[in-house]
């Protein structure tokens, strides 16, 4: 029924009281895929995942992890799993190696296997020098990889990291990713959720973007870029007197109605560095006089602006499109 | 980076006591470790009980009379069992700040989500903190006998009285659980979730005999758990008792306080278990 899927997920809601934290999510991820879970704080990621890890029931829908349904095969799913959460949930009091091997005796695993794992573990993580220091005396970027190590002690096929790096300084964050890039091209299958869109784009290949309980953008990065159209044009000025006059040259090249941030002004374009010619030229003939002006690829914050009409890390939302979108979700 | 080893890890086959003991004990000697690395923590859960030892020995004692016995050690050899009671009832403390702890960390949620048999985190935090009462037994015995109280009814009673003392403070790590997985915080956990042990245990004869209470506090303290526990103690360590006003679990001091951890047990690890299931942290 669910062939080889590591996970499928039809239709799932979860209130919470009068809130409709998840409002049919549609989910699927392939064997040894990664999938990036992306959206603003409440939008429902963590729900979902905390359904996918069994720690919570869906109120309606279902969905099976390595093809075990999450609420009539609770236990075959959390052996098939590894759960890395928001906070780094390692004991702090027990050593690193303790941590391991606690956790590795709760998966019911043998204890010379535990053993072995929890070297081997430590030596990957680069934590051996650490391993018999208790864990409140680690770093923040030690205790993640603490806490990546132990979701890894019964080798599960299937990782989800719920922010694995929020609250990481960026070359801890850096480190992590290579930890999971080198984890990924082992075939693990890894279902990751974050705010960071620069997150997304380097670790998923398939990126699902959900917003207030439902998925509004499925696809590559590139695909989800595409959808907005291709390039665009910035060009910040120096005079912000002129910005008016800048916004009527740019459109004069442009495929679309720009977009104005205080000095700079944006649009989206096609025809490649022909375009950015024309621009230098429109402007020129106007006597703006520019400080930046540059072609780039759509980021998935564009993505994300054009597809919510909000920034995917702005919490307090604009209220429009919030209202026109539950308006189509209610009953 | 080298690889890392990927495949089927082995399992283990089931052990003879089950998934519930086995896993029960993992999580009891995590909970036993941390005491251990937190020695100020258990500093001050032994400095309460003996402070208590001193200030009721020698500053209230004198105002306390115990009816039937006038002797000058009366008051600390009745003292000291209910010293006793009263601190092994603080298990509850550590088992709800613990488990609040646990929940706000997001411990909880791991275990949650490990294959784990799910009554044993509980199994586990009760048993530990039952455990330490032994230490704590042993310290707050120690500073009995140096204010004067003795053991008088043989060693074999005597142990009876401490391994009553310990399924008591098990029952209330077991209360204590349950309360201290609605707590929202840790710092909820500390004020309020501790609220209700002070009622309880000054209702109670730990420190003043029941007949000196009004009637209506009399039947409150005299069904109360923690005035039989410290009452079969004092018979057991051959301590002065007081006289007991007529009630039955008086009379049955210790049939009274097995029935009732029983009863406890039975009922606050259902309600705890089924607690867990459904909880979700944070």
């Amino acid at each position: 029924m669910t062939r080889d899927l590591a996970v499928h997920a039809e239709g799932l809601v979860r209130t919470f009281g009068d809130v409709r934290a998840l409002d049919g999510i549609d989910l699927t991820v392939e064997r040894g895929q990664v999938v990036g879970l992306l959206g603003p704080n409440g939008a429902g990621k963590t729900t979902t995942v905390r359904i996918l890890s069994t720690l919570l029931a869906p109120t309606a829908g279902r969905a099976t992890v390595a093809g075990f349904d999450v609420v009539k095969q609770a236990d075959e799913v959390r052996r098939s799993i590894g759960l890395t959460g928001q906070y780094a949930a390692i004991d702090e009091y027990l050593t690193g190696r303790e941590n391991l091997r606690m956790f590795g005796g709760l998966y019911h695993l043998t204890p010379k296997y535990v053993k072995e794992r929890s070297e081997e573990l430590l030596d990957w993580f680069d934590l051996s020098d650490a391993a018999d220091r208790p864990a409140k005396t680690y770093s923040g970027g030690m205790r993640r990889r603490l806490d990546l190590a132990a979701s890894l002690v019964a080798q599960p096929s299937i990782l989800f990291l719920d922010e694995p790096t929020t609250g990481l300084d960026p070359r801890s964050r850096l480190g992590l990713w290579d930890v999971i890039n080198n984890l990924v091209a082992q075939g693990t299958t890894v279902l990751l959720t974050t705010q960071y869109l620069e997150e997304a784009d380097q670790l998923a290949q398939d990126i699902v973007v959900i917003d207030h309980g439902r998925v509004i953008a499925h696809g590559t990065s590139e695909q989800l870029k595409d959808q907005i159209g291709g390039d665009r044009i910035e060009i910040t000025v120096t005079d912000p007197t002129r910005v008016d006059d800048a916004v009527r040259a740019v459109r004069s090249v442009s495929t679309g109605e720009p977009l104005v941030e205080e000095f700079r002004v944006s649009a989206p374009v096609s025809g490649g560095s022909t375009v950015l010619v024309n621009a230098i030229r429109a402007l020129d003939a106007e006597g703006i006089e520019v400080s930046d002006l540059v072609l780039r690829r759509p980021t998935l914050d564009d993505v994300f602006m054009s597809l919510t009409g909000h920034a995917a890390e702005d919490e307090t939302t604009a209220v429009t499109p919030a209202k026109g979108r539950r308006g189509r979700g209610s009953k | 980076m080298a690889t890392l080893t990927m495949g089927t890890p082995q399992m283990m086959r089931r052990p003879l006591l089950g998934w519930t003991i086995h896993d029960g004990l993992v999580v009891a000697r995590r909970n036993l470790i941390q005491t251990v690395r937190i020695p100020e923590m258990l500093f001050f859960s032994l400095v309460q009980p003996v402070i208590f030892v001193l200030l009721f020995a020698y500053v209230f004692g004198g105002a306390i009379p115990i009816p039937g016995d006038a002797g000058a050690d009366a008051y600390r050899n009745y003292l000291m069992p209910g010293i006793f009671g009263q601190t092994v009832a603080f298990a509850a403390a550590s088992s709800t700040v613990g488990l609040a702890e646990d929940m706000h960390k997001g411990i909880i949620d791991r275990f949650r989500a490990l294959p784990m048999s799910p009554p044993a985190v509980l199994v586990g935090r009760t048993l530990a903190d039952a455990v330490r009462q032994i230490l704590v037994l042993f310290v707050l015995s120690i500073t009995g006998f140096i204010v004067g109280w003795r053991i008088s009814n043989g060693l074999l009673p005597a142990i009876g009285a401490y391994a009553l003392l310990l399924l008591f403070a098990y029952t209330v790590a077991w209360i204590g659980s349950w309360v201290g997985l609605h707590m929202p915080n840790p710092e909820t956990a500390n004020t309020a979730g501790l609220a209700w042990l002070f009622p309880l245990t000054f209702l109670s004869n730990a420190f003043v005999p029941i007949s000196s209470m009004p009637t209506w506090l009399q039947t409150f303290a005299a069904y109360n758990p923690v005035s039989t526990v410290v009452l079969a103690s004092r018979e057991l360590f051959g301590n002065p008792t007081g006289i007991q006003p007529d009630y039955w679990p008086l009379q049955h001091a210790s049939l009274y306080t097995l029935i009732s951890c029983a009863v406890l047990i039975a009922v606050f690890a259902t309600l705890a278990v089924r607690k867990y299931a459904r909880t979700t942290s944070r």
